[in-house]
């Protein structure tokens, strides 16, 4: 029997949760952050290095040092399989499909071209109090992101 | 079992919300088992009734108006005034102000207490808290000290969750200004013996400020009885954890104490006259009530405190101690599972955190409400606590007056549901 409670568990979250990816923090950076959900006191802190490639700026690594439920452990470990070595936008947009996703009260369908495991999220939709908790480490990618790119551009805006 | 309330069944059946059914994870029907009364007590027919009866027929604003209604409202909530001061068994019914809730309450004391007056808090002196704070017990103070200069120090814990009173001539000095501490914490259960601390904080000459916002709820209070040296001079509490409703709160302070304490909030209904120049201020307790108050909340909460008052407050607490034992006898038999704070039920309150290795609280909690169990997961607003015994966050029963020991079971049996459901050996 499938049970709401199984559809927020699944099996790939649970993984997630047991066995996350790129966890640690390491270095070379650019930007570190360090985002808290105040209601519950989850915390992550992230690292993002970017690196340049052919068709512009690359998410070279993501790394992270979090605490907090499955929901948030699997979501960061999620995040980084799914924005590391992508171009920078294309990464913002995989973020802004997983927030749609999440904001979408349960009615919104996945694309699993794009989120691949992050489908397994689209149970969390249906419970309130747990969005904040798959969106964690995601704000925090997004915070870390957007400081890391916009010193190049000003010195570059500088420079011209 | 013995020690629960007498009629519990129809002690529940005031409480309309107890019998709700809420939806399980396979979509079928749950009733409700509500554990989360440290957070908000739920409110019986009386409280509903009363305020309802309050808003249809005697609605007016208070002290101002010139008519039937206006005296109505005025004498309502005077009413509820003296029912919350013999709630407290305050000395003095003009020593009971109402406020927005104990957040408030904390907030005006700690702001006055930095302005110019006779208590004025400045750079040298000591304000003394404790690790086991809830945060609005933490940051006025934090507030106050940044504002004038004086440094904070803290009670620690004990292992087992009791303050560490073993430097308390080292922490209350003649630089002592002021010992603000919970009486029972909303985290760990503690129940401290504030009679002993307010005597060492009188010694010195420090006021002497009680959260009770947990105490209020369960513990018979009297402080005309306890002898003065050890009667705190600012108490605090909140109208929603005593089956009241929301938005209405209590100061109480001994006349003496208030007296010296600067007004807080300006405004209407807290003046004696108004000039250009200057104003002089009302006597107490209008002198802390600027503004239009939450009437109907005041009101509201005068039932609720007369509510508690005919159970009995000593049969309330004899209630909870018993729950909190069978609570404490079951968690202990859930495999690896540890309980914060004191494991004897007569030394504690009913607030009980655990944790379960293994398994986030949030995933306990949301397991948990999937079989209509509501619990807290998180911080429970008690940062340092948390930090003091190594964890994060906690999951936290809190049991009340009309908890049953089957929900008790309900709950041990969702932990147990938990543990399999996420594969723990």
């Amino acid at each position: 029997m499938t049970t709401d409670l199984d559809a927020l568990y699944q099996e790939i979250i649970l993984d997630h949760y047991k066995n996350p990816h790129h966890q640690g923090l390491r270095e070379p950076f650019e930007a570190e952050v360090h985002h808290v959900n105040p209601t519950c006191g989850d915390e992550v802190t992230l690292r993002v290095h970017l690196a340049d490639g052919p068709a512009g700026r690359l998410v070279e690594d993501v790394s992270y040092d979090a605490l907090g439920c499955s929901i948030s452990q699997a979501s960061a470990s999620v995040l980084t399989d799914l924005v590391i070595g992508k171009p920078v936008d294309e990464a913002m947009g995989i973020h802004d499909e997983f927030l749609a996703l999440m904001q979408g009260k349960g009615k919104v369908e996945p694309d699993e071209e794009v989120l691949e495991d992050g489908i397994a999220f689209a149970g969390v939709a249906k419970f309130p109090a747990r969005i904040k908790c798959a969106l964690l480490s995601w704000m925090a990618w997004k915070d870390a992101t957007l400081s890391a790119v916009e010193p190049v551009e000003t010195q570059m805006e500088e420079a011209q | 079992m013995e020690g629960l309330l007498p009629d519990l069944e129809i002690v529940r059946k005031d409480f309309p919300i107890l019998s709700r059914v809420l939806t399980g994870a396979d979509g079928d029907g749950r009733p409700l088992v509500y554990l989360d009364s440290a957070n908000t007590s739920q409110k019986p027919q009386v409280v509903i009734d009363t305020m309802v009866d309050h808003l249809e027929r005697h609605n007016a604003n208070i002290a101002r108006a010139m008519h039937q209604l206006g005296a109505e409202s005025t004498a309502a909530y005077e009413d509820a005034r003296d029912k919350v001061a013999a709630f407290l068994g305050a000395p003095d019914r003009d020593e009971v102000i109402f406020l927005k809730n104990a957040t408030e309450a904390l907030n005006l004391v700690a702001n006055t207490l930095a302005w110019p007056g006779e208590r004025q808090v400045g750079a040298g002196d000591e304000v003394v808290i404790t690790e086991m704070e809830h945060h609005s017990n933490i940051v006025p103070w934090q507030l106050l000290c940044e504002r004038t200069g004086a440094t904070l120090r803290w009670f620690g814990l004990t292992e087992d969750g009791q303050l560490d009173l073993s430097d308390v001539d080292r922490l209350i000095t003649e630089r002592t200004k002021v010992v603000s501490l919970v009486w029972v914490s909303n985290m760990l259960g503690t129940i401290n013996p504030i009679g002993e601390i307010a005597r060492r904080a009188h010694e010195v000459g420090a006021v002497v400020v009680v959260d009770a916002s947990q105490a209020a709820p369960q513990l018979p209070i009297d402080l005309a009885a306890m002898p003065e040296k050890e009667r705190p001079d600012l108490l605090a509490f909140t109208g929603h954890k005593v089956v009241g409703p929301t938005g209405i709160g209590v100061l109480w302070g001994r006349r003496a104490v208030l007296d010296q304490l600067p007004p807080f909030l300006g405004g209407g209904e807290m003046i004696e006259t108004v000039t250009m120049e200057k104003s002089t201020y009302a006597p107490l307790p209008h002198k802390f009530e600027a503004g239009t108050p939450p009437i109907v909340e005041a009101v509201g909460l005068g039932a609720a405190v007369d509510y508690l008052s005919v159970l009995g407050m000593a049969n309330v607490h004899r209630h909870e101690q018993t729950i909190t034992a069978y609570a404490l006898e079951g968690l202990r038999s859930v495999s690896g599972l540890t309980v914060l704070g004191p494991t004897d039920a007569t030394e504690r309150g009913g607030a009980i955190s655990f944790e379960i290795p293994g398994v986030h609280p949030h995933d306990v909690a949301t397991v948990l409400d999937t079989r209509g169990i509501a619990v807290r997961a998180g911080h429970h607003c008690a940062k340092p606590a948390h930090a003091r015994f190594g964890v994060q966050s906690s999951t936290r029963m809190s049991s009340y007056l009309y908890t049953t020991p089957a929900e008790i079971d309900a709950l041990v049996d969702g932990l147990e549901y938990t543990r399999q459901y996420f594969k723990l050996s």
